[in-house]
């Protein structure tokens, strides 16, 4: 039997990457599965928070912060990058910059089947995009979050952490 | 009601070394009344995020005055966004908006309730520090002065007549100007951001 403790993804694990990675700005619509990590982002004074009201905006904000020079990152949830298409399209692939988009994975499930559809449609959007991304379930994948800055810096391309808490570690 | 090019000229006096964006038809009078090139911008639509763009580029850049010269259209098509601008309370950001009631580009076609709407009061509900409405050429230009001083975000609706464009986009008058890629290059150079 696993240890379910070692299952769960801390919130400070992203800041620590985040920090790591030379993070300036987090662009976000809460969910409910990063509340936790939202009052985290709040209480570090290297970091900033940019709340915007439509996914959409996230990936135009970054790109006016990564023209000013600023290291941006997009946190919201597959519904939201979905519903964002043609920001993605034409913020961020036809500008041609780096930007780390970490996207909670609402839906997913270890076990495959899922019955909700945020899930099934997730990763066919990402390769319809043709964006590589990295699944992130635990501590033990934090290393991943680095690979995931270095190949959206090598690229000067969007590269997605989608967050598979399925154990809700974001939350507590 | 104004001609987008006498609102351009009227800005331009009280410019200094803004960073300033242009949108939409009315856009392209901007090129021949600017005298800053370097620091004229371009950073794409998407669906009317723009504005999301000239945002992000004046919270990175928070002692730089920035300027966008946003459309009704686009800004319809994300009116989110003010809230999320006042949010943040850019002191920095001046949100201009033409308005001139209609999809100019696709034919002019009217946008959502343009007779009715009140953009400044809009802006001035999602919590923008400042926003006025203009219609008039002499009460802008003997406003913009104090307009360009003050502490944002400030929201400036301007009436404009609307310069409806029919033909096909290939049919259309092609006017030389500089791609996005070049609009940010020039910037960082002019500003020293590697």
């Amino acid at each position: 039997m696993v240890d379910q403790q070692v299952q769960i993804l801390r919130p400070e694990t992203l800041i620590e990457e985040f920090k790591k990675n030379g993070v300036t700005h987090i662009i976000t619509i809460p969910d409910s599965e990063t509340n936790y990590l939202y009052e985290l982002m709040e209480q570090q004074d290297w970091l900033d928070v940019v709340p915007v009201s439509r996914e959409g905006e996230s990936m135009a904000v970054a790109l006016g912060l990564n023209v000013a020079g600023k290291v941006p990152v997009v946190l919201i949830q597959n519904t939201g990058m979905m519903e964002s298409g043609d920001s993605i399209r034409g913020q961020v692939l036809d500008a041609g910059f780096p930007l780390l988009m970490v996207v909670g994975y609402r839906g997913w499930t270890r076990k495959g089947h899922t019955p909700d559809s945020a899930a099934t449609y997730t990763e066919p959007f990402l390769n319809a995009f043709r964006l590589d991304y990295y699944l992130v379930e635990h501590d033990d994948d934090g290393p991943r979050i680095t690979e995931a800055f270095e190949a959206t810096r090598k690229s000067n391309r969007p590269v997605v952490v989608l967050i598979g808490d399925e154990y809700h570690g974001f939350n507590r | 009601m104004i001609e987008a090019k006498k609102v351009y000229e009227a800005f331009q006096e009280h410019r200094g070394d803004a960073i300033v964006s242009v949108q939409g038809t009315s856009g392209k009078h901007w090129a021949d009344v600017t005298t800053n090139v370097n620091r004229d911008i371009s950073l794409g639509g998407s669906m009317g995020q723009s504005t999301a763009s000239i945002f992000g580029l004046a919270l990175g850049l928070p002692e730089q005055k920035v300027v966008h010269f946003d459309t009704e259209g686009a800004l319809l098509m994300n009116l989110g966004v003010l809230a999320s601008i006042a949010g943040k309370k850019p002191k920095n950001f001046f949100h201009f908006l033409l308005d001139n009631g209609c999809y100019a580009t696709t034919g002019g076609q009217p946008v959502p309730n343009s007779e009715d709407i009140d953009y400044a009061m809009v802006a001035k509900g999602a919590g923008y520090a400042a926003a006025y409405n203009f219609d008039d050429l002499e009460e802008l230009s003997t406003s913009l002065e104090e307009i360009m001083n003050q502490e944002g975000p400030v929201f400036i609706a301007i009436k404009v007549h609307a310069e409806v464009e029919n033909l096909p986009i290939g049919m259309r008058e092609k006017r030389v100007s500089r791609s996005r890629a070049q609009t940010i290059n020039d910037l960082r150079s002019e500003l020293g951001i590697s």
